[in-house]
This record gives C-alpha cells, sequence and structure tokens, in this order.
C-alpha cells in the first residue's frame, strides 16, 4: 500500500488488507449515530416517562420488544452452532466464518439484552430475575443461560481483539490469545449446551402458557414441543443469518472475504435442518388443530380475527418455510448468489414472523368467549429503540471489520 | 368460639388448617350498577387518570363486563359479569397459570388461604403473568400514580400503591384478612367468622350478588353455593381452577361463561362495561 495514501490508521489494520479512508470511515459512524439516537431518546422515554409512551397494553403485555427479542437469539445462533460445527464437529472450512459467527453473536445478544433492558421499564431490578428466581420459569432458564452464554460469547470474542495487529505485538497479548485459541473447542461446548437449554426454554415460554390454548403445547417432561421446535428452528437459520450478513458486509466492503464453498456449506447445513424442522413443525401443528377441541378451542377462533387470519400459518410454513427449503437443498440454486440471499432472507423472515405468532399472536386471540379482539401494532418508540441496539450491532462491526482479523480468507482473496 | 368443623386441608403434614377462599357472584342478581369495581378502587388505592375510557390501559382489579345473548327484540337478553382474580388453583400437573411462570417470584399461591398474591416491590414487570393469565385480571402499571390533589389523604393506609412498572392484581383484600387475624390472635383466637374477613366488592354490592368465604367450610354460604346447579367458572376446561364461581339459571350465560371464544359461545357478543 502506498504510504502516502494509506489511512493515517492504518498500522491497526490487519496485515495485508486495505480499508476506506478513515474520513468515510467517520462519516458513515456519524450517519449510523443518527437513528442511533433516535433510539436512546426513545429508551431514555421508556424508563423516564414509562411505558405508556409505547403502544403496549394489558392486553398485549408482550408486543414488539419481545418478538424481536426471541428472533434476534434465534439468528444469534449462528455463532453457537457455527462453533459447534467448527470445534465439535471438525469441519475444517469453517474456521474462515467462525471468526464472524461470533461477532453476530455476541451483537445479537447485546441486543436482545438491550431491549430486555428497555422492555422490563425497570432495568434496575433487572436482577431480580436471579435474586428471587423462580426454577419453575421457563423464563428464569433463559435469563440464566443467556447471560452465562453472553459471556462465554464475550470470551471468544476476546482473542479477536487481542489479535489487532498492535495489541498483538505485545508479547503477553499475543501469548493470552493463543491460549484462548487452544481452549475454544472447550468454550465452543459450553456455549453449545448453554444454548441448547436458552434456545429450547424461549420456546418453552409460550409453549407451557396453558391459559392460552394458541400457544400451550404438550410435551416431554417439564419441556413443551416448543422448546425441541425453538432450538431446531434456530439452528436452522442461524447459519443463514451468518451467510445474510457476511454478503452484507462484503457489499458495504465492495469485496469478497469468504469462499463460496464455506458459505455453501452452511447454506446446505441450513437447508437440511430447515426440512427437519418443516417437518416437526407440520407434525406439532396437526397435533395442535386435533387437540385444541379437548378445551373447546375450535381451530378456525384462532385464526378469526384479522389481521391473524389463516394467511400467517401458509405464509410462515409455506413461503417462509418450504421456499427457502427446497433452494437451500438445490446444490444449483445454492450456487446463484442472489437466489441463496433470497433463501436467507425468507428462512430469518420465517424466525421473525414464527416468534411474533408465538408471542403476539399468542395474546392476540381472545380466551374468554365474550373477550373482545384488540388490535395491536408498535409504535415508533418501540421501533427506535429495537432498531437502536440494530445500529449499534452495525458500527460494532465496522469497527471490527476495519480493526480485527475476523476474515482469514481476505488477504487471499483480495491480494493488494 | 364455636369449634369451626369444615373439611380443612392438612398443609404439608403439618397440624395447619388451610382455607380455600373464595367467591360466588350470582349473575342473575348482578345489575352492572359497577359498586364493586368503586368500591376495589377506593380500598385498594386504584389509581386513575382524568380520561379513563382507555380500558385496556386502565388499572381495575374487578372489571364488570356486560354480555348479551346476541338476539333480537323480543328475545334479547343480558348478563353482567363482574370479574376478579379468579385465583386459580391449578390442577393436575399445572400450577396456576400465573405463579409458575413469574421469574422472580413475585407472585405466589397461599397453601393457608388458597389466595394468589402479588409481591409489588419484588415485581421488575416483565409482563409474563400477564401473557399467562387468560382472564386479562392483570394489569400493568403504565403510570406512576396519581391522585387528584387533597386525594392522597384518603388513601388506604393497609395497602401500598404500587409504583410504574409493575403489575399488580385483585389479592381478595388480603389487608383485610391479615387485619381480621391480628384481631382473632389478640382475641385469643385462631379461626376467624365468616363476617370477619370479607372484600370490599362484596360489601360494597348494593343487590348482594356477591358472596365470599371459605368454600372448604359447609358453615359457609359459598360452600353452598358453590354447589348449585346453576354454579359454574370462567373457561373451566383449561384446567385453571379457579376459586370465583358465578351461578345463573339462564343457559346461555353458564355457556358462555364457561366456553372458550369461538364457536361454542356463538351469538354472545359483549360490551365492555365502565
Amino acid at each position: 500500500m502506498d504510504s502516502a495514501s494509506a489511512p493515517f490508521d492504518s498500522a491497526l489494520f490487519p496485515e495485508g488488507t486495505k480499508r476506506c479512508q478513515f474520513k468515510w470511515f467517520l462519516f458513515w459512524v456519524a450517519v449510523l449515530h443518527g437513528p442511533l439516537m433516535i433510539g436512546v431518546i426513545a429508551a431514555l422515554m421508556c424508563w423516564g416517562l414509562a411505558l405508556n409512551v409505547t403502544y403496549l397494553n394489558n392486553n398485549y403485555p408482550f408486543g414488539l420488544w419481545i418478538a424481536a427479542d426471541l428472533g434476534i437469539i434465534a439468528l444469534g445462533a449462528g455463532a453457537f452452532f457455527t462453533g459447534f460445527l467448527r470445534y465439535i464437529v471438525n469441519i475444517e472450512e469453517l474456521k474462515n466464518i467462525v471468526n464472524y459467527a461470533v461477532v453476530i453473536g455476541v451483537i445479537c445478544y447485546a441486543t436482545a439484552q438491550g431491549i430486555l433492558g428497555v422492555d422490563i421499564g425497570q432495568p434496575l431490578r433487572g436482577w431480580f430475575i436471579f435474586w428471587h428466581a423462580n426454577v419453575h420459569s421457563m423464563l428464569t432458564e433463559v435469563a440464566f443461560c443467556i447471560t452465562c452464554y453472553f459471556m462465554v460469547l464475550c470470551i471468544e470474542y476476546f482473542p479477536l481483539i487481542l489479535e489487532n495487529r498492535q495489541i498483538n505485538r505485545l508479547g503477553f497479548f499475543h501469548g493470552m490469545a493463543h491460549h484462548l485459541h487452544e481452549a475454544m473447542p472447550t468454550i465452543a461446548a459450553i456455549g453449545v449446551f448453554l444454548s441448547f437449554f436458552h434456545q429450547g426454554s424461549l420456546g418453552g415460554v409460550p409453549g407451557v402458557l396453558y391459559g392460552r390454548p394458541f400457544a400451550f403445547r404438550e410435551g416431554f417432561l417439564v419441556w413443551p414441543w416448543t422448546f425441541f421446535l425453538f432450538v431446531l428452528s434456530a439452528i436452522a437459520c442461524g447459519p443463514c443469518f451468518t451467510i445474510l450478513i457476511t454478503w452484507i458486509t462484503e457489499k458495504c466492503a465492495g469485496k469478497r472475504l469468504v469462499k463460496r464453498n464455506v458459505i455453501d456449506i452452511l447454506a446446505k447445513i441450513s437447508g437440511r435442518l430447515l426440512v427437519v424442522y418443516l417437518i416437526l413443525k407440520t407434525l406439532d401443528t396437526v397435533y395442535w388443530v386435533a387437540i385444541a377441541g379437548k378445551v373447546g378451542a375450535p381451530f378456525s377462533s384462532f385464526y378469526a380475527n384479522q389481521p391473524y387470519g389463516y394467511w400467517v400459518l401458509i405464509t410462515e410454513l409455506g413461503i417462509f418455510g418450504v421456499i427457502p427449503a427446497l433452494i437451500l437443498l438445490s446444490a444449483k440454486a445454492r450456487q446463484i448468489e442472489n437466489v441463496l440471499i433470497i433463501a436467507c432472507i425468507l428462512n430469518c423472515a420465517g424466525i421473525f414472523m414464527n416468534r411474533w405468532i408465538m408471542t403476539v399472536q399468542s395474546l392476540a386471540v381472545p380466551v374468554m368467549s365474550f373477550d373482545k379482539f384488540v388490535s395491536y401494532h408498535p409504535n415508533w418508540v418501540e421501533y427506535a429503540s429495537t432498531f437502536m441496539f440494530v445500529w449499534a450491532g452495525a458500527i460494532v462491526i465496522m469497527l471490527s471489520y476495519r480493526y480485527l482479523p475476523i476474515f482469514p480468507q481476505e488477504k487471499e482473496l483480495n491480494p493488494l | 368460639m364455636k369449634e369451626v368443623h369444615h373439611e380443612a386441608e392438612e398443609h404439608h403434614g403439618a397440624h395447619k388448617k388451610t382455607y380455600k377462599y373464595g367467591m360466588v357472584v350470582d349473575l342473575d342478581k348482578c345489575t352492572g350498577c359497577g359498586a364493586c369495581m368503586v368500591a376495589c378502587m377506593a380500598e385498594n388505592n386504584l389509581p386513575f387518570r382524568k380520561d379513563n375510557s382507555d380500558r385496556v390501559r386502565s388499572q381495575l382489579w374487578m372489571r364488570v363486563y356486560k354480555i348479551s345473548n346476541g338476539r333480537p327484540f323480543p328475545d334479547t337478553d343480558i348478563s353482567y359479569i363482574p370479574r376478579p382474580c379468579q385465583h386459580c388453583e391449578g390442577s393436575g400437573h399445572h400450577h396456576t397459570p400465573c405463579v409458575s411462570v413469574c421469574p422472580a417470584t413475585a407472585t405466589d399461591y397461599s397453601h393457608e388461604t388458597g389466595i394468589v398474591s402479588q409481591v409489588y416491590t419484588r415485581c421488575f414487570g416483565c409482563r409474563y403473568c400477564m401473557a399467562a393469565c387468560p382472564y386479562h385480571v392483570r394489569v400493568f402499571n403504565w403510570w406512576d400514580p396519581t391522585w387528584p390533589k387533597g386525594m392522597e389523604k384518603y388513601l388506604n393506609p393497609d395497602v401500598s400503591v404500587r409504583m410504574r412498572g409493575v403489575v399488580e392484581k385483585c389479592s381478595f383484600c388480603y389487608h383485610r384478612y391479615q387485619r381480621a387475624k391480628n384481631k382473632a390472635y389478640a382475641e385469643g383466637r385462631r379461626e376467624l367468622h365468616e363476617d370477619e374477613y370479607q372484600t370490599a366488592c362484596t360489601q360494597a354490592c348494593p343487590a348482594g350478588a356477591i358472596t365470599f368465604g371459605d368454600l372448604n367450610n359447609p358453615e359457609h354460604k359459598v360452600h353452598k353455593l358453590k354447589k348449585s346447579r346453576y354454579a359454574f367458572r370462567l373457561l373451566e376446561k383449561l384446567g385453571t381452577n379457579p376459586k370465583v364461581y358465578y351461578v345463573s339459571t339462564r343457559d346461555w350465560v353458564r355457556k358462555a361463561g364457561k366456553a372458550y371464544a369461538g364457536e361454542e359461545a356463538k351469538g354472545v357478543t359483549h360490551v365492555t362495561h365502565a
């Protein structure tokens, strides 16, 4: 690189890589701070003026925040599942994307916890969930596992920071990064264990609500079937989200960062898992329809109120399920980048839709015969405070991409 | 005091009598006047706003629903359904819907009284309990509680006011139970008379539609009333096992109360009552 035109912070870039001028980097970071600040204002309104500034109400104690929380955690499953495939199943090629999966995972889990901090409206009381823990509550299991797993993700992210070109020159940090890498299979195994339980427990959150026949599912021991479906759907869509974010990063950077064969492995695994999930989800749906009548809840009543008509079921399982599954199963389709990306978008949208259905629609369906259907849609405060974390995450990605060696194949794919 | 014999349940094998406080509401007597709601609000320091018409956000522990059989004149019929917390006991392998889900043990089922409590100082506002309750009895404090100037002097000193961000619900006026119990203990008694512990809504009902007492105690009126052939509970099929019973001689009212929203209660329309 010509040192005269090199950005002044080029000494911090990963070895043999090229980055944009610092002013452009700063410009885009500043641009992202715009919506980020709107989100900060929204969050401060929630904490300062109480949750009446949202459109949540006593009929909809769960809204966009909870649905987004469950969705973002499912999307973040790419981190633990890629780690599982790389360090435990030992798929060597995935070492080229596992770092980025970890970065995405850290952002997703930080986002989930941040959203919850706004959602409860009383973040200073958040520790009660640990101090007065009710071991029978699925949410307790979720809180413990998510917190522990977030720590695991931070430990996985930490060596990437230590591998910054300048930090790594210091012997102590170099050694620490090396030893952390050595310990990574163990850390990944802990991550897999914790993730399995919190992904499942998130499924248990609606699944145990026996007062809400729309959400309630029978199951195995203390775990409703949604426990297992949530785990499966998370690992079926997590890799697709990793592919999607990698693709967006490549478009923004204007260069290839990961070889196609690596992406293809993730896409193929995702497709197969999605098929298994769809089969089990269909069986679950059929069984659910059959047992709903036991409590006198006609299946038709679940979809009697617009906008929650039958189209919801068809869209979730068909458009956001079968279509991406077929694309991801086909080797030919996976090779066409745009088609692959469409499949990833549909898969990720399906997860969000499923989480919305299991939380918000569950509350929308009237239970008492004289109950009235009340509609809900989020307001700007809810949107802004949710997307705030997306913008913050984008800044973390920009910083990580600029200064940390997260793409081992970048140098090979983009020789200077 | 006369020894009270009743179907007391033994709690954890200890020599401690347990009660099952509950309510029987005669819907054929209820006129929908709303006195129970007002009494509840005054007794339990429930806040209100200048415009309290937004029902999905107002603080109502007792809510009266107005339902109609949906038939044209002259067959039109209406009924009012006062709905406090149902204090579900749960059944089979199901616990009380809200108690089992609360992650911070901020709501609990008392095996001594059968009352589902809410610990306001422990609730951190996740609202999972609200999602679990099919009766919409739980309300969230969307605002900080405020009262018109001077009215704070009339607040009930036995009931703590709740801050914004926590969930609250009907407690069967538990403070009255505590007060009655204290009085009984001071008088060297361990048992409460039926009239010593009554909820505010029960006492306020001008039609005498609400009866309150120990469902296990044959000497309490509720024990007999709940056995009426016209008695039913809301959403019985769900297995929540509520301790609030309703009585109506009208078939369509019983059907509407027991049924799940959908075909079974087809024709039942409702108007949310103020």
